[in-house]
């Protein structure tokens, strides 16, 4: 509490706080921002862009939520149904979960954070922003001329042969869309490479540069492997090009292989942006040191790496070889290393600091205890023999909702807060905030742990109907899915109140290290009025440096 | 790739090196992304070919060494053409730059030429899967499966040809306006592109062409 007072007490000594000369007044208009280069507004266009997708998906969710309320497939039908797992699979992950902390929070906070005055291609920058929303478009417009049945995955030979439904657009919008994420992810590469302020060495970059940096290179490796796939299973959809087709003696299962080799990395361009939020998040509001900042940093890279050689384990009852499964297995048991890592230096970072539940600390707290219950049932999923038991069973389903949801959407959330008085000049509501952190986090859990359970009971996902047995798990289920609903409603309330009405934040209400925090909020247009120059590693929370920051506002 | 086809260093870089390097790496890293673009039709190739080797080789002695050895001789000479154009531009030889760019761009249309030519006589010959496909012998699919994955993988790369004709005639034309004085990298960006479009028909040549010989 100690945080705000002392916020307060720095907006009243410097009554100019809110800082006009700023890049949201350095031009007006429409087109100032459709023209702009300016990596912070950049941010907020596909903040903007990703919240209506967020809002769609989250309706598909909804829709299927109620649906299931029942035992009988009674408000909507099956066909409708596979298509509103679809859209609602399809539009979370390559049109909200993969552009969210990057393309949002990356692209405004990554500048600053190394002290450059933009990233290093401003205009492809934008591109990609205008490539996403053509590619959000070609989405959009197979949802309204009848949608799409596959499931998110496409797996052939049901989207080459037999689906009946708009395949060809939508593979193209996602293709598109990894484009506008293949020039992000370049952009971040080359921006930490070659506009890092002066004395800012690798060991001393944030830790959320860290975790971009490695979500970069997958973005880059991987998303190409998904756009070759999908081009591929459209032109087979298209003119039966015989790469997944059995009749010329194609194999459909290399079509799992491909997909999967860009999709288990995808997750982690899913959660490793996440983890970089809240090694930000868990410091500033511990004030202490990083616990093994080097481990934390290099930990991210071996995620990364390890992310490369693990896809098999989607596909254990695909007919795919023992061996491989066994090795597919034991090399998915590694990735449980450098996450165990993250979760250990997190825990001793907390361990005797002086921890302050601002709602940024709320999201942190709950992203830890989400993302261990989701890593380690995935540790259960990647074992053979519960595999086959759980495999396509709503195990699967919570597993990773554990990770997405419970993980990145709260580490996302948690980011949006902490920067959210840089990014705007103002303060959420603190009190509605802690309750929306907290609402979300009930919700959560009762929305996805019953479905372990309903997993573990062997109800197969991706199913309108289901036995009576089921309907007591899957009432609470969708009740925790109303409450969920609730959370994330609050804060688009109030963050939209404190753009004109919040208290003005000054430019480090959380007195936090970083060297985004050492400018005006909002910042300039060039983030800094001098080139900054990093000293020391980046989170000297301790008492004296407290101190010092203190009387440096002062 | 962010067309820096000023000499003034744009407003987010120190200096006219940090811009340059910059660049470079972007587009080194835009080249690691095309590798794993066709990496995929690349598997595609090595599991079937693992998998019918036999017919593969069949099928790859369809394909006419004449027009491929011709073309790979085309594509590596465009490739020297434009490390020449990359040196011009660096010594600042204005009317050089044009000359070599020019001629690089007219290789490239050479080898899109003699591309087309090879399509039509494959056609002739009922090379081209669902147009009147016809293989006598056994294992026909397997056949045809090999001429798909020919024409995807020299399909995906002759579009790859073209977008870097379009953009080296570009360069010529700004070269010519004088943009590149003190400015290069663009046209050192552009040259890296190309070579790597010719690396790309370096693979593909054995891979399709020459699978079948002994
Ligand atoms: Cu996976």
């Amino acid at each position: 509490m100690n945080t705000s007072s002392n916020a307060t007490t720095t907006i009243v000594r410097h009554s100019g706080a809110y800082a006009l000369d700023n890049y949201l007044t350095a031009g007006q208009g429409v087109k100032s921002w459709l023209l702009t280069t300016d990596h912070k507004r950049i941010g907020i266009l596909y903040l903007w862009t990703i919240l209506v997708f967020f809002l769609i998906a989250a309706v598909a969710a909804a829709l299927m939520r109620i649906e299931l309320l029942t035992p009988a497939g009674d408000l909507i039908s099956s066909e409708t149904y596979n298509k509103l797992f679809t859209v609602h699979g399809v539009l979370m992950v390559w049109f909200f979960l993969i552009p969210s902390i990057p393309a949002v929070l990356g692209n405004f906070v990554i500048p600053m954070m190394i002290g450059a005055r933009d990233v290093a291609f401003p205009r492809l920058n934008l591109f990609s922003w205008y490539l996403f929303v053509a590619a959000g478009a070609l989405a959009l417009w197979s949802l309204i001329h009848g949608g799409v049945d596959t499931g998110w995955t496409f797996y052939t030979p049901y989207s080459t042969t037999y689906a009946n439904s708009h395949v060809i657009s939508m593979a193209a919008g996602i293709f598109v869309a990894g484009f506008s994420s293949i020039i992000t992810g370049i952009n971040f590469i080359v921006t930490i490479h070659k506009m890092r302020a002066p004395g800012l060495r690798w060991f001393r970059l944030p830790l959320f540069i860290w975790a971009l940096y490695a979500t970069s290179l997958i973005l880059v490796l991987a998303t190409p492997v998904l756009a070759i796939t999908l081009a591929l299973m459209s032109v087979e959809r298209l003119w039966g090009v015989g790469i997944f087709d059995p009749k010329l003696g194609g194999d459909p299962i290399l079509f799992q292989h491909l997909f999967w080799f860009y999709s288990h990395p995808a997750v982690y361009i899913m959660i490793l942006p996440g983890m970089g939020v809240i090694s930000e998040l868990i410091t500033c509001f511990s004030r202490k040191r990083i616990f093994g900042y080097a481990w934390v940093g290099c930990s991210s890279m071996a995620i990364a790496v390890l992310g490369f050689i693990v896809w098999g384990h989607h596909m254990f009852v695909s007919s795919q070889s023992i061996y491989a499964g066994m090795i597919f297995s034991l090399l998915s048991f590694l990735v449980a290393v450098p996450s165990g890592v993250k979760v250990f230096n997190w825990t001793a970072t907390l361990y005797k600091g002086s921890i302050t539940f601002q709602t940024p600390m709320l999201y942190a707290l709950g992203f830890i205890g989400l993302f261990t219950i989701g890593g380690l049932t995935g540790l259960c999923v990647a074992t053979l023999a519960v595999d086959v038991h759980v495999h396509d069973t709503y195990f699967v389903i919570a597993h990773f909702h554990y990770i997405m949801v419970g993980g990145m959407v709260m580490a996302f959330m948690g980011g949006l807060h902490y920067w959210w008085p840089k990014i705007t000049g103002r303060l959420y509501p603190e009190f509605w905030g802690k309750l929306a952190a907290m609402i979300t986090f009930i919700g959560f859990n009762l929305t996805f742990f019953p479905q372990f359970l309903l997993g573990y009971l062997g109800m197969p996902r991706r199913y309108h109907a289901y036995p009576p047995e089921f309907q007591m798990l899957n009432v609470l289920s969708t009740a925790g899915a109303s409450i969920l609903g609730v959370g994330y409603v609050l804060p688009l309330i109030y963050f939209l109140w404190s753009l004109k009405r919040g208290r003005l934040a000054g430019p480090n209400p959380w007195r936090a290290t970083g060297l985004e925090w050492q400018t005006s909020s909002p910042p300039p247009v060039h983030n800094f009025e001098a080139t900054p120059i990093a000293t020391a590693s980046p989170y000297l929370y301790d008492a004296e440096a407290d101190r010092d920051l203190h009387m440096a506002n002062a | 790739m962010n067309a820096t086809t000023t000499a003034v260093v744009a407003e987010q870089f120190d200096d006219i090196q940090q811009q340059h390097s910059a660049a470079k790496l972007g587009m080194w890293i835009f080249l690691a992304t095309e590798v794993m673009f066709f990496g995929g039709l690349f598997l595609a190739y090595t599991v079937y070919r693992f998998t019918y080797g036999h017919v593969f080789a069949l099928a790859s002695r369809h394909l006419d060494d004449v027009f491929g050895g011709a073309n790979t001789a085309v594509l590596l000479f465009s490739s020297l053409l434009m490390a020449l154009a990359v040196r011009a531009a660096e010594l600042d030889r204005r009317k050089q730059l044009v000359r070599l760019l020019l001629a690089t761009a007219l290789f490239g249309i050479l080898f899109m030429t003699i591309k087309g030519f090879e399509y039509r006589k494959d056609f002739v010959e009922h090379l081209v899967p669902r147009f009147d496909f016809r293989w006598d012998g056994s294992d026909a699919a397997n056949a045809e499966l090999f001429f798909w994955i020919y024409f995807a993988l020299t399909g995906l790369h002759a579009i790859h040809v073209t977008v870097g004709i379009a953009l080296i005639l570009v360069l010529a034309l700004l070269a010519r306006a004088g943009k590149f004085s003190p400015n290069f990298m663009p046209v050192e960006i552009t040259g890296l592109y190309w070579h790597f479009v010719d690396i790309i028909w370096v693979f593909l040549f054995p891979l399709l062409y020459l699978a079948g010989h002994r």
